[in-house]
């Protein structure tokens, strides 16, 4: 019997609980004899500690432990291991905690809190990537050669700011640059920004005697939570028991370890008794990370013909004060750092910086979504320098089968074409833009002008060589089944998908397979991370797996009842049965918990179904050429634009936004258009009015959601349309890629190039806000004459619009 | 001191002491254990936290628990009437207007609010009453299409 439930759009299956206010969240959860905690965050950006007094917080009734650096002799961090649990010695940004509260309510811990005084000393800040590499640049961590890191992955510079260094180099760069006709080198900027989740992080932790740990928090992954915090307190992974309930969206603002460590070691500090943290919105924006900043130079060489002969990149990551996933980001970012293009000669310099910024740490699209800024309006820019059409030029460019990409891997058939996305979208959006006499006249009249862009994309997981995943699926005594999963469905909606390969596989109606939303460490079976836009892929894996094995044993138990070949029996609508003789059958409910014949007698026993999965062929690179395989597999993508900025203001409104991805297989319709549609709407918030903006001593002046703006409702292009092309990954589910980042990524891009498109106005910064587009107008070329006659120039030869 | 506030809450009276400093999204979520309505900000940026205060939505973290004596307010929890859903609930899972979940009651409450008053509402209607509501996963089109769907479900009862 086959179904065909892959593929179907089928509502996600935690609707109920969710609409219904029953979905209960860390922030929802209180525990017998639960204390509050509160922190005490600095308000410089570099400063060296020279007291803290806790006595009057000690003092005040209803507080239960205070703690401070020196208590809490941790640290934290992924790859490099230098973030203090609690500041020691020195804080290395605004908002970090220096100290911490558990009282018997908020309100007592907060006043507990106000009581504690610091004494500082201000050092001076390190605010920006290029002054930090300079000679003599103050550092942000002095000690850095005395801490551990993941060696030979990772490069560290001790007595320097840099975090790491990720080298790229193929072919011969300066070769390439002698042969090229045509050389074009930029400076692009994008600020840092934020994940904004709806639920700020928070977490719960009970140290209980005998250093047994349990915590129930907000976070993306428990295993990386588990094995992260069994080596920041040394006891054993074995001993901590991390739950995570329903999740309040993460956007990677909630992989790796967070509030959980300092959670735990306050209630161990108040005796044992369970300790809730929960980050208030400032907490969120200015105490926990965010996605890093980047300075990106570029110099790129085309032949006259348009074929892209050599490429340097420079990537400086503003990491802020701690490494966190940024090592990694400047890493991943360097081995894909050229975008979905063959280029022959490459050199690319990803650099890591430490800064007294607010550190970053992973977010929806780990670093591609920051240089895919640079890189899709590098590619605009040099199209526009060699007279070319920009799609022709793409086209001419991107990756195809037989293509080898940057750290040496061939191109198939099954790896996806970037090249069918570009062309859909293009299609769609009906490029190039051609205007008729009428309406250029329209549009110097009101001072509204269209434009058309184009951009592509790629992304790979990034992970570690060995990351595995598994899954367990027992069935129950009327034949349904129960799967168990170490990833978490923070809101993507992996969790229905899942559930969709199980019915689909164990020839189940869906309301038949019931995924466990509560992940825990200690039930479940494990998972790496839930990261990386990975977990349909291999979570999906595990769970096919998972039923083949559990079938492979119903089948083995119905052979001996029934009395024929294994290989003679076939699934039905929860039956099994003999493929000749369909009467002799048995229902899934009489072998779910073992088989009794008549007389009594009982053979088999509870179904529970295995399902294990470990990434193949993945290698380590090359640390001085970045040669090896670093991608379990790459999704590409596209997106088309039509705009209409308003010349008058700077402001931009999105008429129609066309995004396309080589996805191998749509598993769910209606979850995976919902991604990209969200993904979109995030990734036009950082377009046009995201950015963390601090004043001159590094102290962060948007610390609100009023300071800081998301996207609202009223902010929503047009018209947005989404379309899936489908080049089947052969290891990956039913030929599935995951494609939860790529949504985000060169949707900054394509707006510039259709500003670029609609005014001739070449930004190299984000955000595209009206007042950043306003007064790069004012200064640009194009508009020296400004005043005069801002029409006649806008249409004026090489800077007007398109060449039809 | 605690000050008595009597109000109704999904229809029930409600009497409980309260301390005068103590938001209405503190008492309903930390006395009355009604987390369905969830604290995003509690600044009133985000719009987590709405409910339906004497038929208009509010920001309970704006307003004080005192605040409520004599009301009548509507959370969530009072949206599913004897364990069904209501139009508006089933719009949202059909048209997946949700991902996450965390901004859903608070949406939900503001699009209740928008349909009690105004049933058959423009598009531009339903984004000016949902324009205070942050929502980081779903990039609103599907709330707005499951709100207009139930709108049309519900004027056709």
């Amino acid at each position: 019997m086959s179904q065909s439930l892959i593929g179907l759009g089928i509502p996600r299956i935690d609707g109920t609980e969710k609409v219904t206010g029953e979905a209960v969240y860390v922030h929802d959860l209180k525990i017998q004899g639960m204390l509050y905690a509160k922190l005490k965050t600095c308000p410089y950006a570099h400063a060296k500690i020279k007291n803290i007094d806790v006595s009057k917080a000690q003092a005040l009734p209803g507080v239960k432990a205070v703690l401070t650096g020196q208590d809490v002799p941790f640290k934290l961090g992924l790859y490099m291991i230098d973030r203090p649990m609690l500041a020691t010695g020195k804080v290395r940004y605004f908002g970090e905690p220096v100290a911490a509260v558990a009282a018997l309510d908020e309100d007592i811990a907060q006043e507990a809190v106000n009581l504690i005084e610091v004494e500082y000393e201000l050092l001076p800040a390190v605010l920006d990537v290029e002054e930090a590499l300079k000679e003599g640049a103050t550092l942000v961590h002095e000690d850095l050669g005395t801490y551990s890191w993941i060696k030979n992955v990772y490069f560290p510079k001790p007595g320097t700011n840099v975090a790491n260094h990720f080298k790229v180099r193929k072919g011969d760069v300066e070769a390439g640059f002698a042969r090229a006709d045509v050389i074009v080198e930029n400076r692009f900027f994008q600020p840092q920004v934020l994940h904004v989740p709806l639920e700020t992080h928070v977490a719960i932790a009970k140290w209980s005697t005998g250093d047994k740990i349990k915590v129930w928090t907000s976070a993306q992954s428990p295993f990386a939570v588990r094995n992260l915090l069994s080596a920041a307190v040394g006891v054993p992974g074995s001993q901590i028991e991390v739950i995570v309930p329903y999740v309040g969206g993460g956007f990677g603002g909630k992989a790796g370890i967070h509030l959980e460590g300092l959670v735990a070691c306050l209630s161990r500090a108040a005796k044992g008794r369970p300790v809730k943290l929960t980050a208030t919105r400032e907490e969120e924006i200015a105490t926990l990370p965010c996605r890093q900043g980047l300075v990106a130079k570029v110099k790129t060489g085309a032949a006259r013909d348009g074929r892209i002969v050599a490429e340097q990149i420079e990537f400086l990551w503003d990491a802020g004060a701690y490494a966190d996933y940024g090592v990694n980001i400047g890493r991943a970012a360097g081995y894909s750092g050229v975008g979905p293009y063959e280029i022959d000669n490459v050199k690319i310099d990803s650099y890591t910086i430490y800064t007294n910024h607010i550190f970053g740490t992973a977010y929806r699209g780990f670093g591609h979504a920051e240089f895919f800024w640079a890189i899709e309006r590098q590619r605009e820019l040099l199209a526009k320098e060699l007279g070319m059409d920009p799609l022709e030029f793409r086209m001419k460019n991107v990756l195809k089968p037989g293509s080898v990409t940057i750290t040496g891997e061939q191109v198939s058939e099954h790896t996806g074409r970037v090249d069918k996305c570009l062309a859909v979208v293009a299609e769609k959006i009906g490029w190039p833009l051609v205007k008729s006499e009428e309406e250029k006249a329209r549009e110097a009249k009101t001072g509204r002008y269209r434009g058309k862009g184009l951009a592509v994309l790629h992304k790979a997981p990034a992970m570690p060589t060995n990351t595995a995943s598994s899954a367990i699926v027992k069935m129950n005594e009327d034949g349904s089944v129960h799967v168990l999963v170490g990833g978490v469905d923070f809101g993507q909606g992996t969790y229905t998908t899942l559930a969709q390969i199980a019915a689909e596989n164990l020839h189940l109606p869906l309301e038949k397979v019931h995924i466990v939303f509560e992940t825990n460490t200690d039930t479940g079976p494990y998972d790496w991370q839930t990261v990386a836009s990975r977990f349909s892929v291999m979570g999906g894996m595990t769970v096919k797996r998972a039923c083949e094995d559990l079938l492979a044993q119903m089948r083995r138990l119905a052979a001996a009842v029934l009395r024929a070949a294994e290989d003679e029996l076939k699934f039905g609508e929860e039956v099994i049965y003999v493929h000749q003789y369909p009467e002799k059958r048995l229902s899934y409910s009489q072998l779910a918990l073992g088989y009794t014949y008549e007389n009594g007698n009982a053979v088999g026993g509870p179904l529970i179904g295995r399902g294990i999965y470990i990434a193949q062929n993945l290698s380590f690179l090359d640390a001085e050429t970045g040669q090896g395989r670093p991608a379990l597999d790459w999704t590409y993508g596209a997106h088309g634009v039509e705009i209409e900025v308003d010349t008058g203001t700077g402001d931009i409104e999105v008429l129609k936004i066309v995004s396309a991805f080589d996805v191998g297989k749509v598993l769910n319709e209606k979850l995976i258009t919902g991604q990209v549609i969200g993904g979109v709407v995030q990734a036009l918030g950082t377009a046009f009015s995201e950015v963390m903006i601090y004043n001159g001593e590094g102290q962060l002046l948007t610390k609100s959601l009023v300071d800081y703006k998301i996207p609202t409702v009223k902010d929503l292009p047009v018209e947005m349309e989404v379309h899936f092309v489908e080049t089947p990954q052969l290891d990956g589910p039913y030929g599935a890629r995951g494609v939860a980042e790529h949504p985000m990524i060169s949707v900054t891009s394509v707006i510039a190039n259709a500003l670029a498109n609609a005014t001739g106005l070449e930004m190299l910064e984000v955000p595209l806000s009206p007042e950043k587009v306003y007064l790069a107008m004012q200064r640009s070329r194009v508009f020296k004459n400004y005043g005069e006659s801002v029409d006649k120039v806008l249409n004026l030869g090489e800077h007007g619009v398109t060449r039809a | 001191m605690k000050k008595a506030v009597n109000f109704k809450v999904n229809g029930e009276d409600v009497s409980v002491a309260v301390e005068p400093g103590k938001t209405l999204l503190w008492l309903l979520r930390e006395e009355l254990n009604l987390t369905g309505t969830k604290e995003g900000c509690g600044a009133g940026e985000c719009g987590a936290c709405t409910v339906i205060l004497n038929g208009k939505p509010v920001n309970s973290c704006l307003v004080l628990a005192v605040e409520a004596e004599g009301a009548e307010v509507f959370t969530i929890e009072s949206e599913a009437k004897e364990g069904k859903l209501s139009d508006l609930q089933q719009a949202f899972i059909e048209y997946n207007a949700l991902q996450c979940g965390f901004c859903t009651p608070g949406m939900i409450m503001s699009a209740r609010a928008l349909l009690n008053r105004n049933p058959q509402p423009s598009e531009e209607e339903i984004k000016e009453a949902i324009e205070g509501n942050l929502c980081r996963c779903t990039g609103y089109v599907p709330v707005v299409e499951a709100i207009r769907a139930a709108a049309t479900k519900e004027a056709r009862k």
